[in-house]
Formats: C-alpha cells, sequence, structure tokens
C-alpha cells in the first residue's frame, strides 16, 4: 500500500519544478513565487480533500493558475520597474537574504578598516605628503590583504591555502620596504609600479578559491577584474562628484576644503576597492557585464585605427619618432588591445562558429602586432644610443611579453577561423598566460633593484 | 454564461476591495469569496488576482503582510486602508450609477421587446 510519503514526493518535485519555471521569469520576484505557491498548495489540497489524487489536483490547479507566459505579462505590466535589473541585494526571502546582507556588511567593514588602514602610518609619524614614497612603495598592501581576506571569507579557503596567501604578502611587504631604493630611483618607481600586478595574481588565487588550475576558475577571475576595473571607475568618477560638491559648499562660507580632500581621498581611493569588488560579486548574475559591451564597440575603432595608422605609415614614409616614452605608448597600446581581445573572449560563447567578429578580432590583433613591430625595429636600431635603463629593460620585457601571447593569439585564432582548432584553444591560452604577467612583474620587483644597484 | 475579460477587469477593484472590507483575507481565499458571490459566473484565472493585489498595494488601497498559516506555510495576507474605503465607496457610486442606467433600459426593453431570449440576472 503507498504511504503518503509517496504521493508527497512526486508532488513535491513537481511542484520543486513549477516553482523553477516561475522563477526564471524575471518580472516574478521569489516573494511572489512564495505567493503563488502558498495558492497553488492550498488549492491542490482542497482539490484532494474532494478525492482528486495528488497529480491531477497539481495539474487542474497549475491550470487554474493560468498560462505562465500571460501571467508573467500581467506581473510586467504591474512591475514594470523589475524589467531594469536593479538591486544591491538580492531580495529573496529568508536565508538568500540573511547571506546578502552579511555579505555586504563584511564589505563595508573591510572597506572602513582599509580606510582606517591607509591613515594608521600617520600614527607612527608618516605624513601622507612628506612620505610619499613609502606610501606609493606600499599603496598595494592598504588594500589587497583585506581584498583577499575578503574571498578568503567568502570561498572558505582551507588554512594552508591562507597560509601561503599571507605569506606571499608578508614576503613582498618585506622586500618592498627593505631594499634600500635610492630616492627617486627608477627601480623605485618600477616597484610602485609593478607590485601591485604581482600581488594582483594572489588576489586571483583566493578569489578563484581552488579552481585557479581550471580555466574556467581563471576565466572568472579575468571577468571579475575587468568589471572591478569598470565599477572602480564609476565610484572614483561619483567620489570626484562629491569633492567638487564639498570644495563648493564649504568654499560658499569662506571654509578652504582642500586639506580636506587630502584627507579622504587615499581612504575613498582605498575603500572603493573593496566596495566595487563586493558589488561586481553581489551584481554578477543581474547586471550585464560592461568589459564586453565596451569591448564590442571599441574593438571595430581600434580596428579602424591602427589599420589607418599603418596606412599611413607606408603611404607617407614616416618613420616613428622615438621619444622616451614611445616605447612605453606602444606597451599601453599592446595592452588595450590585449584587453579587447580578452574581454571578447571572456563572453563569447565557444561553441558558436566563427564571424565577422572574429574576423575583426584577428584584423586588430594582426594590425597592433605590425605597428609594434614597426615601432619597435625604430626603437631597436637606436638601442645602442640609449644604453639599458630599468625603464628600458622593463618596458621591453612587457613589449615582449604582450607580443607573445598576441602572436600565438593570432596564430589560434587563425586556425580557429579556418575551422583547424577549436574556440576553447585561445581562451585556454589566454588563461594560462595570466600568471606570466604578475611573474614577469614580480621579477621586476625582485631582480630589478639588485640588478641595476637600487637606482 | 462567460463573462468577457474587460468587464472582470473593471470589476476586479471593487470586487476585491469589496472582499477585503469584509475582512483581511489571502489570495486563495479572495478567489474562493468571488466564486461564491457569482455563483460560479465569474471566472478568475487565479494567478491574475496577485498583479491586482499588487497593483492595489502599490497605490496604497490594501496593505500586506506575511504570517505563518496554521498549516506552517508562510501566506501573504491583504487588509484594506482608508484609502481603500474611500475608492471602494467611490467605486460603488460608480458601479451604482452604471446599474441604475442598465435597469432603466432593461425595463423599456422588455417592454418592446417581451420574449427576451435570456433570462436577465437580478444580482446573486
Amino acid at each position: 500500500m503507498p504511504t503518503a510519503a509517496d504521493h508527497a514526493r512526486p508532488l513535491e518535485e513537481q511542484i520543486d519544478q513549477w516553482r523553477s519555471y516561475l522563477r526564471r521569469r524575471q518580472a516574478i520576484h521569489p516573494v511572489d513565487v512564495a505567493e503563488l505557491e502558498d495558492h497553488l498548495r492550498e488549492q491542490v489540497a482542497v482539490l484532494m480533500g474532494a478525492g482528486l489524487a495528488a497529480d491531477e489536483a497539481f495539474l487542474v490547479a497549475v491550470k487554474r493558475m493560468g498560462e505562465l507566459d500571460a501571467l508573467s505579462r500581467e506581473f510586467a505590466r504591474e512591475h514594470s520597474e523589475r524589467l531594469w535589473k536593479q538591486l544591491v541585494v538580492a531580495s529573496d526571502p529568508g536565508e538568500p537574504r540573511a547571506r546578502a546582507r552579511t555579505d555586504a556588511f563584511v564589505a563595508v567593514a573591510l572597506a572602513v578598516a582599509a580606510a582606517v588602514l591607509v591613515k594608521l602610518p600617520e600614527l607612527f609619524g608618516m605624513e601622507m605628503d612628506k612620505s610619499g614614497s613609502f606610501y606609493a612603495r606600499n599603496a598595494s598592501f592598504f588594500v589587497l590583504p583585506l581584498l583577499t581576506g575578503y574571498f578568503v571569507w567568502k570561498r572558505r579557503l582551507t588554512t594552508s591555502a591562507v597560509r601561503w596567501l599571507a605569506g606571499a604578502f608578508l614576503a613582498a611587504g618585506v622586500l618592498a620596504n627593505a631594499y634600500p631604493f635610492k630616492a627617486g630611483g627608477h627601480t623605485e618607481v618600477l616597484t610602485v609600479l609593478h607590485l601591485p600586478i604581482a600581488l594582483w595574481l594572489v588576489v586571483g588565487i583566493a578569489y578563484a578559491g581552488g579552481r585557479w588550475n581550471q580555466v574556467a576558475g581563471r576565466m572568472d577571475f579575468v571577468r571579475f577584474t575587468g568589471e572591478l576595473f569598470i565599477y572602480y571607475v564609476l565610484i572614483a568618477l561619483g567620489g570626484g562628484v562629491f569633492m567638487a560638491f564639498m570644495g563648493m559648499l564649504f568654499e560658499a562660507i569662506g571654509i578652504k576644503a582642500e586639506p580636506f580632500f587630502e584627507l579622504v581621498a587615499p581612504c575613498g581611493a582605498a575603500g572603493a576597492v573593496l566596495v566595487a569588488s563586493w558589488l561586481v560579486e553581489a551584481k554578477q548574475s543581474v547586471v550585464e557585464n560592461m568589459a564586453p559591451v565596451l569591448t564590442r564597440l571599441f574593438t571595430p575603432l581600434f580596428a579602424a585605427l591602427l589599420l589607418t595608422f599603418l596606412g599611413t605609415v607606408l603611404w607617407t614614409g614616416r618613420g616613428i619618432d622615438i621619444s622616451r616614452n614611445v616605447l612605453i605608448a606602444f606597451d599601453l597600446l599592446l595592452v588595450v588591445v590585449l584587453g579587447l581581445l580578452l574581454y571578447s573572449v571572456s563572453a563569447r560563447d565557444p561553441q558558436s562558429p566563427p564571424g565577422a567578429f572574429d574576423v575583426l578580432q584577428v584584423v586588430l590583433v594582426a594590425s597592433a602586432l605590425l605597428a609594434d613591430a614597426v615601432a619597435l625595429w625604430a626603437i631597436a636600431a637606436r638601442i645602442s644610443e640609449f644604453g639599458f635603463t630599468p625603464n628600458r629593460v622593463a618596458a621591453f620585457g612587457e613589449n615582449l611579453i604582450l607580443l607573445v601571447n598576441l602572436g600565438w593569439s593570432a596564430v589560434l585564432y587563425v586556425r580557429f577561423l579556418r575551422g583547424r582548432g577549436s574556440f576553447a584553444s585561445v581562451e585556454r591560452w589566454q588563461t594560462s598566460y595570466v600568471p606570466v604577467y604578475s611573474a614577469w612583474a614580480a621579477l621586476v620587483v625582485i631582480v630589478f633593484p639588485l640588478v641595476f644597484a637600487f637606482a | 454564461m462567460d463573462i468577457n475579460k474587460d468587464l472582470i477587469a473593471a470589476s476586479s477593484t471593487p470586487m476585491v476591495l469589496a472582499i477585503l472590507a469584509e475582512r483581511d483575507s489571502y489570495g486563495y481565499a479572495i478567489i474562493q469569496r468571488v466564486r461564491e458571490l457569482s455563483g460560479g459566473r465569474l471566472e478568475w484565472t487565479d494567478g491574475m488576482l496577485y498583479p491586482v493585489l499588487h497593483r492595489l498595494e502599490r497605490l496604497g488601497y490594501v496593505e500586506a503582510r506575511w504570517e505563518t498559516a496554521e498549516s506552517g506555510r508562510r501566506r501573504k495576507y491583504y487588509r484594506i486602508t482608508s484609502q481603500g474605503r474611500d475608492r471602494l465607496l467611490e467605486e460603488r457610486r460608480q458601479w451604482q450609477a452604471v446599474d441604475a442606467a442598465l435597469r432603466g433600459i432593461w425595463r423599456v426593453i422588455v417592454e418592446v421587446v417581451p420574449a427576451s431570449a435570456t433570462p436577465i440576472p437580478q444580482g446573486a
């Protein structure tokens, strides 16, 4: 004889399935699903009380509830604002909301901690305007350990993993402060610029939380980095507006607000990293990723720019004017092209066949490589005049790393376009290359000062 | 007899407000009450009641609260507000005006065409 539990199980499964269909509708929020589910269950209970079997009762109740499309349309008409995805914290009832709130609380607490941390050295007599080099060298340490801590907490990393991450920060901290840099020397500037890139890998390992060795885990980190950058820029813009108003308001009553800016700005800049990271995490499934959208907009523009540039060089025969910064400018160009490539790769469905945008991508990468080759040719011809300074070696190294990445990407991409390779290989190449950037940055931080005698 | 959709939609506001004026209630019970009152002639699609309730809530005519029912499930109860009562009064006036006008014309037509095809329902 079937027991009540035997009857209940398939019914629960059916209700689960029905609920998951409802949940997929954007206009119907989880609270509404709960309300509708209560209705459905009561209807089923009444029908079963009248003698229907569980599955019959379920079918009748669902039918009476109405067609899902029509229902969702009615909800959308009443709640049109829901079609605009907007919420900082998920509005799920019960457990998920509590989790989202804790998450927000931890993120804001860490942001405040970062702001306090920025001010902490002043207690020990390190004024920001007098000890600029100390702050520049240690900028990463005000923020990145806290950010790593956030992901350690969020991903529940093991103690041994935490020990490694902490060890990396500790070693970097000792190095950055123990090296006897010459004041204002090149190697110090290089350390300031490269240390955050090297340590970003540590953040990435914490972010991936055990999935660092998987293509998907690293790709998620790449996506996170892109979105974080965009959120950070947006928050910074907002912060600028905020500061402008602060200045304007106090100016109006004859008080200079500038000294206060210097007090607030560094704290805001540090805290914003944590707030932005939390926003990216909280909104990752709510808001469309912006980096791939920008990529779509700018890939054609950059491809056109580079092709025009190459055409002009060929047509006029003009050489590249070698000034101090030309190599760095071309490094940055390659970084932008790599970013465009990376974020279109990150958003692309690996299964879909090659399309026009993929061809454009190859054109972009190929023209960037050509432009870079032209620049390198010009620089190499006069390298003896310049000599090897730490800056130049660093810039050359970076150029080489980017060149290798883009060159091989182009090869893989062309193979894919000709149907001889899969898109996954482009993705795999990009994700396996991620540690290279940080490794090079670490090399610059650790080895360059020694080689160039802290100049 | 099917009552057409426009009429159902138009009558939904006074119907729901009037039922809530009797006592606080929740979705399923409201639907049951509508069936009861109309003798099953007003067939609402169950799900469609909820957007109506949410609209009334947004307009401030009803208030919602979550309660745990005796079955242990969480249930959303609705209560009419004083604004809702004002609105109900206004709706009632309008419907009575429409009803009065129609009654007047029905009487005339019955005199002209005595053999009416269908009997006219005289309320519930």
